[in-house]
């Protein structure tokens, strides 16, 4: 039953993730005046991609096109094992948040390796420096997960929302500080605005795009899914770690209809957030990277230095 | 019985060395065999035709591996034995000083490493006769190669057999001294005899701390052996100095930060069979010494200790990759992750350290166990990707990156176990780097109930810098393995060469790579098994680590920390089948194949692909301060007022900051002393006599 259920999430969770980019659009048109597409265009375009036929360049080998599918089932798998609208699913014991970690590197190591396949400088460079923000951003993440894991000496994400849940809402300082990180993280991480623009096509300022620049049809339709999911995923995790209320702690349809619901509004809140700084920001340049995340790993030490003074008790 | 296997290994080993020398003497070998077989006339026919010209060599490298491989299952069945029974054997051997024999003990610590050592020692063996048939015709002789290989394991498996000084110290130098003639076997080159005797010259300084580390203990036990030691209280600052002198010898063999130059000079320039042997194995061998040393014969620990080790080896594990970062050469890119690898190592036995001395031995044991885990992990790894670093540079002659690419598709089966090996190093999920890089994060997790609050807040920062050099390191292995295996060749050596014919020279690498996958996936048996080193080291185990059965890995609880690999390995495999059935079978279009995007201007050819330097160009300018970098770009300047530019040639320099800050200042400091004593050589054989005249005066007065 519970393995069942922790499946069916896993679903919603993969299903849902495009709605969110749809949102996400439908946000930023309304704060640029413009007039928004439909909130399934997102759906709409994964269908057109899979239905396309791919195309792949001469000198690629076996890994460009295994890299699409390995991508996409480790954010898969990964979403599997955030707890969505319930905790307590027995999918939160097969990795915990360092593993989580581990799948995203699992990923964008074939991505980048993708990326130099084709032998173009293109790919190489967004590989680069891929890999390079994705290293700087590596330690913060770390950090701001330490600082929970600290508090509620775990890793394992259902048993630490669990503790944030029991311990009611207290203002901790840590929390603060990690959360904070955690969403600059987010943001380099997904590849949005001020760090990389999913929407650009100018070779100079891409990072993402310019990895996946060779890739078509339901190759690109995959990879187009998985960062999807991964927008979704971050943002997930930001707001079940931080406000898990509602979440669901028990099976019965009432409670999982209510954490549904309650998710659904903390996502809208959160990506109405996102929208707006994506707005108000231009993007940066790549050697100004740096300074964003080392900013974010000072707010994730903040965190975790405030938590050993503050909050730890002998 | 694991002391037979171990004793066996031993000889296997120096047979092999000893055979070595053979190498011309087949007519000698052929006319023994036939007065040997002479009632077997069948024999003697199949023996002649062993010892003729035309085979005898063939024979001769076949023998001499099928020796190495002996040695490298004995040694296997060994560390088994030792770690799966649990026993301590010791014997005397009667060699060594009339008054002390060399005292033997093999134990779980021992019989891990020697497990080690008998892994990498067997695809050694696989890779070994097709690789040095290149050496066969060249100018240096095989025998002095076989010779020095065969010493040279045997002296590792020594110094882990070693209970006393004498012995041990002895073990060690056979050790050093025979690696240093295989680091300078190719020795035509002047950069290779400048490696040689660096590595020498470190080796010797290395014991030398060593030798003092272990007089400390016998200057207060009164006696060579480890069970005297063992017994021994020493105050904290005697035993401090004890503690820094080994740190200082042991890391300089294992390569710790600042002490890591010679690694990354004397690792690279020996053949690669020997480089995976001296980076896969003979670091574990000062990593062992140093657990010995610090977790067995010391009789206490100071959180200080563990505060330094946890400094040096993060720092080791940071300097370590951003190093690798900026090299080209496949092998002294690969040589420094040896730094970055020790460095992980250090940061698991800092943070035991730190928990014994705070008296969690519980945490202590975890973070062990996580030490000694990537030591094993590290050496199978490792191991692979300088043997299939050896295949490259043996099929394309080619050792610098940068004039490689594209071998993807006509190395396909190497590509494959390559890239094993680099999922392994980068720490990715499913494969073995992971688990013990999991584990010394899961161990820095627990620092809540540490008392320092520097302390404290040192762990928890020590593992965010593991997790920096974590993605750097894969950060550089994409960069190795797209710029190699990926992409277009970039010179006409790289587009003409074929896959190994030697299927040892695949079969070594291969075995390797089942392993890390192997460990990668089922980890909780081997973690079981080294509890008994924990439990025999500081009486402690873990024993929650299979709560959830063996298909689980829970290092202190269920439900503090849980990772399946298999259930893991599972999910990917069976998310990506759902995927290929649903986009690919049902109805999902062949793909097509065309040029890639060339922005419509055309041309594309291998040169303009993104190189090595370009794809480490960001880190090296986010990491500046770290590198001594040297930058000049000429421009040729030619035409009416010098504006055409015809020619443009770009330099880059990038080095370790260690020699400028700190090589080079000893490096002075010695020459400045040596000329100042220098000054007593006059040349004048009057002033000679008159030394010698007045030592025997002082020596007569000091004895009378």
């Amino acid at each position: 039953m519970a393995w069942l259920l922790a499946l069916l999430q896993t679903l919603l969770f993969i299903a849902s993730a495009p709605l969110l980019a749809g949102w996400l659009k439908k946000v930023k048109c309304r704060l640029q005046n413009r007039r928004a597409p439909s909130l399934f265009q997102p759906y709409r375009d994964l269908r057109k991609l899979w239905r396309k036929e791919p195309i792949v360049a001469h000198p690629a080998s076996w890994i460009f096109k295994a890299a699409p599918y390995i991508v996409l089932s480790t954010t898969v798998l990964a979403a599997s094992i955030v707890p969505l609208i319930a905790v307590n699913l027995p999918t939160a014991k097969i990795a915990d948040v360092v593993v989580l970690i581990g799948f995203f590197a699992l990923g964008r190591f074939f991505l980048a390796l993708a990326g130099m396949d084709i032998g173009t400088a293109f790919g190489g460079m967004g590989s680069s420096r891929e890999m390079t923000v994705s290293a700087l951003a590596e330690p913060a993440m770390l950090m701001a997960v330490f600082t929970l894991a600290m508090s509620a000496s775990t890793t394992n994400l259902s048993v630490a929302m669990n503790y944030v849940l029991h311990t009611g809402l207290v203002l901790r300082p840590s929390f603060v500080f990690a959360m904070l990180g955690m969403m600059l993280v987010a943001v380099a991480e997904t590849g949005r605005i001020p760090v990389d623009n999913p929407t650009t096509h100018l070779e100079l300022t891409m990072i993402h795009e310019a990895m996946i620049l060779e890739y078509s049809g339901r190759y690109l339709g995959m990879i187009e899914w998985a960062s999807q999911i991964k927008l979704m995923l971050y943002g997930v995790l930001i707001v079940n770690i931080f406000f898990p209320w509602g979440i669901a702690q028990n099976f019965s349809l009432q409670a999982l209809g209510f954490g549904a619901l309650a998710l659904t509004l903390k996502l809208a809140a959160l990506t109405v957030v996102l929208g707006l700084s994506e707005v108000l920001f231009a993007k940066m340049r790549i050697f100004r990277v740096q300074e964003f995340l080392s900013f974010a790993y000072l707010l994730s030490l903040l965190g975790m230095l405030s938590h050993i003074i503050l909050e730890v008790r002998h | 019985m694991a002391l037979f296997f171990a004793y066996l290994s031993v000889v296997a080993a120096l047979a092999s060395g000893l055979a070595a020398l053979a190498v011309d003497k087949s007519p000698g070998l052929g006319r023994f065999a036939h007065l040997l077989l002479r009632r077997w006339p069948k024999l003697q026919v199949r023996a002649a035709g062993v010892f003729s010209e035309a085979h005898y060599a063939e024979f001769h490298r076949n023998s001499l591996f099928v020796l190495l491989g002996i040695s490298g299952v004995s040694a296997v069945l060994a560390g088994g034995g030792a770690l799966f029974g649990g026993a301590v054997t010791t014997d005397t051997l009667p060699l060594g000083l009339p008054w002390l024999n060399w005292h033997i003990r093999f134990d779980a610590l021992s019989g891990f490493f020697y497990l080690l050592i008998g892994l990498v020692l067997i695809a050694v063996s696989l890779y070994g006769p097709g690789y040095v048939r290149e050496f066969e015709h060249g100018r240096h002789p095989l025998s002095v190669l076989g010779l020095f290989t065969g010493l040279f394991v045997a002296g590792m498996e020594l110094v882990l057999l070693a209970d006393d000084t004498f012995f041990f110290v002895i073990a060690w130098e056979l050790m050093s001294v025979s690696s240093y003639f295989l680091v300078a076997f190719q020795h035509e080159h002047a950069s290779n005899r400048r490696a040689a005797f660096l590595y020498l010259l470190m080796a010797v300084i290395g014991a030398m701390a060593i030798i003092l580390a272990f007089g400390v203990l016998a200057g207060f036990s009164g006696g060579l052996t480890f069970d005297h030691y063992r017994t021994v209280k020493l105050t904290p600052v005697w035993a401090s100095v004890a503690f820094v002198l080994a740190l200082f010898g042991f890391g300089m063999k294992a390569g710790l930060v600042p002490l890591h130059a010679w690694l990354p000079e004397a690792h690279p320039v020996a053949p690669s069979h020997i480089s995976a042997l001296m980076s896969g194995v003979m670091l574990k061998v000062a990593v062992y010494g140093f657990i010995r040393f610090t977790f067995d014969l010391l009789d206490q620990v100071l959180w200080q200790w563990g505060g330094l080790v946890l400094v040096i080896g993060a720092a080791s594990t940071l300097l370590g990759v951003l190093y690798a970062m900026m090299q080209h050469d496949i092998k002294r890119l690969l040589a420094y992750h040896s730094v970055e690898n020790i460095g992980i190592i250090f940061i698991g036995l800092g943070l035991s350290l730190i928990y014994i001395s705070e008296g969690q031995q519980q945490l202590g044991a975890l973070a062990l166990v996580a030490a000694l885990l990537h030591s094993l992990n590290h050496a199978l790894f490792k191991s692979l990707l300088f043997l299939g670093a050896g295949t490259i540079i043996h099929q394309t002659h080619e050792q610098n990156i940068e004039h490689l690419g594209g071998l993807i598709h006509r190395m396909p089966k190497l590509a494959v176990v390559f890239l094993i090996g680099t999922l392994s190093i980068a720490a990715l999920p499913p494969f073995n780097g992971f688990v013990s890089e999991w584990l010394t994060f899961q161990a820095a997790l627990q620092a809540s109930g540490i008392g320092g609050g520097v302390l404290r807040s040192m762990v928890p920062t020590s593992a965010s810098v593991l997790a920096l050099a974590g993605a750097l390191t894969a950060t550089c292995f994409v960069k190795l393995y797209g710029v190699v295996f990926l992409g277009l060749p970039r010179t006409r050596r790289a587009a003409t060469c074929h896959e190994s014919v030697h299927r040892g020279m695949l079969a070594g690498p291969a075995w390797l790579a089942g392993l890390c996958v192997l460990l990668g996936v089922f980890p909780t048996p081997m973690i079981e098994s080294l509890n008994v080193v924990t439990g025999q080291l500081l009486g402690v185990t873990l024993p929650g680590a299979s709560a959830l059965g063996w298909l689980w890995l829970t290092p202190v609880a269920p439900e503090v920390a849980s990772y399946s690999a298999s259930l893991v390995l599972v999910g990917i495999l069976l998310t990506g089948w759902v995927c290929y059935q649903l986009l690919y079978r049902r109805g999902g279009l062949e793909a097509r194949r065309a040029d890639p995007w060339d922005c419509g201007f055309g041309g594309l050819n291998a040169r303009m692909q993104y190189t090595a330097t370009a794809f480490s160009m960001p880190i090296r300018r986010i990491f500046e301060p770290v590198f001594d970098v040297e930058e000049t770009i000429e421009e040729k300047k030619s035409g009416p007022g010098n504006f055409q530019n015809t020619g443009l040639h770009y330099q880059l320099r990038v080095s370790d900051l260690a020699w400028p800050y700190l090589y080079a200042p000893v490096a002075r400091v010695v020459t400045w002393l040596s000329r100042w004593v220098s000054r007593i050589q006059t040349g004048n054989i009057r002033t000679y006599i008159a030394y010698s005249f007045f030592t025997l005066l002082i020596l007569l007065w000091g004895i009378s």
